[in-house]
């Protein structure tokens, strides 16, 4: 099995602690380091809550905080057209700077820990969310909100009554692209010291221990299914009139 | 009247009324040296239009590609800010207060619809009562009677508007513009993105349902056959948005007021006129008319003098039953089964063109025309045609009286 989000622990080298092969109690198969190590995962289990409850934090905070400021920033731009470019070059600048250097260029200013790993993946986000939303926006048919103003609703109205409602679909398609990329990119927050379950894939990476990889990398990977099926059935819900259209 | 419980709320007359529509009464339009200049450009797009559509009337506003009718139209609801001038709608500016709150006031219909896709038909016609903030109950109510008014079951209330066709979709976007009962109704090209058999049946529709409701509206369309059709007054504009000529259909056919509008009303303008007038209100011709058993003798001398030499048999009811040969006539008394059948009969109520067809498809010379009831109430020849495309100023006047029947 071969698990993407591990890679960057790889490449790193990065050392395992001491005590990690503390609980051999199966012989063989921790020597060996066999693939999977089935009585090893359910004797070590429990040391997986925290750091997947953390990887949950910094998925959740980056992505919450990406789809506030980027929708502040898409609200912005569909008002003033002329923002639209500018704020796509500053996103894109910030999506193309690689995780890894944008926390080292963050340790002098938020130090090590989450809360870097967390800046480094909303500025990450907000590319992805930002763009889909203004595409959002900017598909309402424009009859629609012709006929919106006609009718005598102001521009906030319009706004939030038609055309976010509509934009709905792509909105939650960029959430949906951004969450599942988060989950992956978090798993380097390790790097800033900010926890998750890349401190899981590192740790045990030593390069040898393939059972911790495969262990913390699945729990990413069911994480990244579990969001990305949940925001699928959020956008199913607030889109009904999508269902008929087909 | 509303069936329903009395609105309890702290409005005014209106409340209690509002499922029941069509209790507002219609105010006048009025233009006042209105200009717009787009900014960049250099001339007006609507140039010191002035103009007053009366009260419950269809005002079409025509004209080629780039006149200005659709910036005239839409200055009133101030979807479009005049430069200059004023619009009135009866005593009130429209510049005065909130163009939002204006535009609720403004029933609004596009050419393309425009129904938000997101919400159902009831809610999209509910738009303006719920930004109103009328009771949902209140709201219901009045979708309700609004689906009935465009014939559509109250069943499609619940449907998306991707699952209606393209003539229920126009429906329910007169429905929506309809639903506070404004008072005044802007149509910009409403029925032009329909199929000409869809197109023709929805204007009769909206016809039928302004006698009924007498609104005043302002129609704006580029195909003068539906202005001809559906104003009663229509303002023919030209480019730079300045009026060529503010007329009923039938001055504007007759007596076009230039070559401009000569030239857009139509080489085939005389036979536009056929579309203006009932077969009723032609001047028919008699026919001498007779029972069965009448003695022959009289209706042979009452053919002498007569505009149509053919005597008709009628019914005790005046309902023709056929027309007289030489035959007939030679016998004593008028036989009950002539020769000829009565056929065609056509109904007085049709327009002179649809009179005109049926006279020359069925290749007779002379037909009875008979009202609701069959009674006969003279006969339509195609020399009546005739005379009526070929009189000039005879027909005229004629026909100013028939824009005004009461005077």
């Amino acid at each position: 099995m071969s698990d993407p989000l591990a890679g960057p622990g790889w490449l790193l080298g990065a050392a395992a602690p001491s005590d990690f092969f503390r609980d051999r109690s199966d012989g063989g198969c921790i020597q060996e380091n066999k693939l999977f190590c089935p009585d090893w995962a359910i004797d070590n289990i429990d040391r997986y809550t925290d750091p997947t409850l953390q990887h949950l934090v910094l998925v959740f905070s980056a992505v919450a905080a990406g789809f506030l400021i980027a929708f502040g920033l898409a609200v912005l731009a569909h008002r003033h057209r002329a923002l639209s470019s500018p704020f796509l070059a500053a996103t894109g600048v910030l999506y193309t700077i690689p995780s890894i250097a944008f926390f080292f260029l963050l340790l002098p200013i938020t130090g090590r820990g989450a809360l870097t790993a967390i800046i480094a993946l909303t500025a990450f986000t907000l590319q992805i969310i930002f763009r889909n939303i203004t595409t959002g926006l900017r598909n309402v048919p424009p009859e629609v909100t012709e006929a919106a103003r006609g009718v005598g609703l102001t521009p906030k109205q319009i706004l939030w009554r038609v055309e976010i409602p509509l934009a709905m679909p792509e909105i939650i398609a960029g959430l949906r692209v951004a969450t599942v990329s988060t989950v992956a990119l978090a798993t380097l927050a390790v790097f800033a010291n900010g926890g998750g379950l890349g401190a899981e894939i590192v740790s045990g990476s030593n390069i040898t221990f393939k059972t911790g990889i495969i262990i913390a990398g699945s729990i990413a990977i069911l994480m990244a299914i579990t969001f990305d099926a949940l925001l699928l059935l959020t956008g199913r819900l607030l889109a009904p009139w999508k269902r008929v259209e087909a | 009247m509303s069936a329903g419980p009395p609105a309890q709320t702290d409005r005014d007359d209106a409340s209690g009324d509002r499922s029941s529509g069509n209790e507002s009464t219609a105010t006048p339009v009025r233009y006042e040296e209105v200009s717009k200049r787009y900014p960049g450009a250099d001339h007006d797009a609507v140039h010191r239009l002035s103009l007053e559509v009366p009260a419950g009337e269809i005002c079409v506003l025509v004209g080629p590609s780039g006149c200005g009718k659709t910036t005239a139209m839409r200055m009133v609801n101030r979807t479009v800010e005049m430069t200059s001038g004023e619009i009135f709608i009866g005593d009130r500016s429209v510049r005065q207060g909130d163009a939002a709150e204006l535009r609720r006031e403004i029933g609004y219909v596009i050419q393309q619809i425009g129904l938000f896709p997101h919400r159902t038909i009831a809610e999209n016609i509910g738009t303006v009562p719920s930004l109103l903030g009328w009771k949902q109950a209140e709201i219901e109510q009045r979708v309700e009677k609004l689906l009935e008014l465009i014939g559509l079951d109250p069943e499609f209330g619940d449907r998306y508007p991707s699952q209606l066709s393209g003539g229920q979709q126009q429906r329910v976007g007169v429905a929506r513009a309809l639903a506070v009962d404004p008072p005044v109704m802007l149509m910009d090209e409403p029925f032009g993105a329909i199929d000409p058999i869809n197109r023709s049946r929805l204007q009769n529709e909206f016809l039928r349902l302004q006698a009924e409701l007498g609104k005043t509206v302002l129609f704006v369309t580029h195909d003068v056959d539906e202005a001809i059709k559906m104003g009663d007054r229509i303002a023919v504009l030209r480019k730079g948005g300045e009026v060529a000529q503010f007329a009923t259909p039938t001055e504007l056919l007759m007596e076009p007021a230039d070559d401009f509008v000569e030239d857009f009303v139509g080489a085939d303008r005389a036979l536009k006129r056929l579309a203006l007038m009932r077969v009723k209100d032609a001047s028919l011709w008699k026919a001498p008319i007779c029972l069965a058993g009448d003695p022959t003798g009289p209706v042979r001398s009452d053919l002498a003098g007569a505009e149509v030499p053919h005597a008709l048999l009628v019914d005790s009811g005046r309902r023709p039953l056929g027309w007289l040969s030489e035959r007939d006539l030679a016998a004593p008394q008028v036989p009950s089964r002539p020769d000829t059948p009565a056929d065609p009969l056509i109904d007085a109520d049709s327009i002179l063109r649809d009179g005109l067809a049926t006279l020359l498809q069925s290749g007779s010379q002379y037909a009875p025309v008979v009202d609701g009831n069959g009674r006969l109430g003279g006969v339509l020849s195609v020399e009546i045609v005739a005379d009526f495309l070929s009189s000039g100023e005879a027909a005229e006047s004629e026909l100013a009286a028939v824009d005004r029947p009461h005077e």
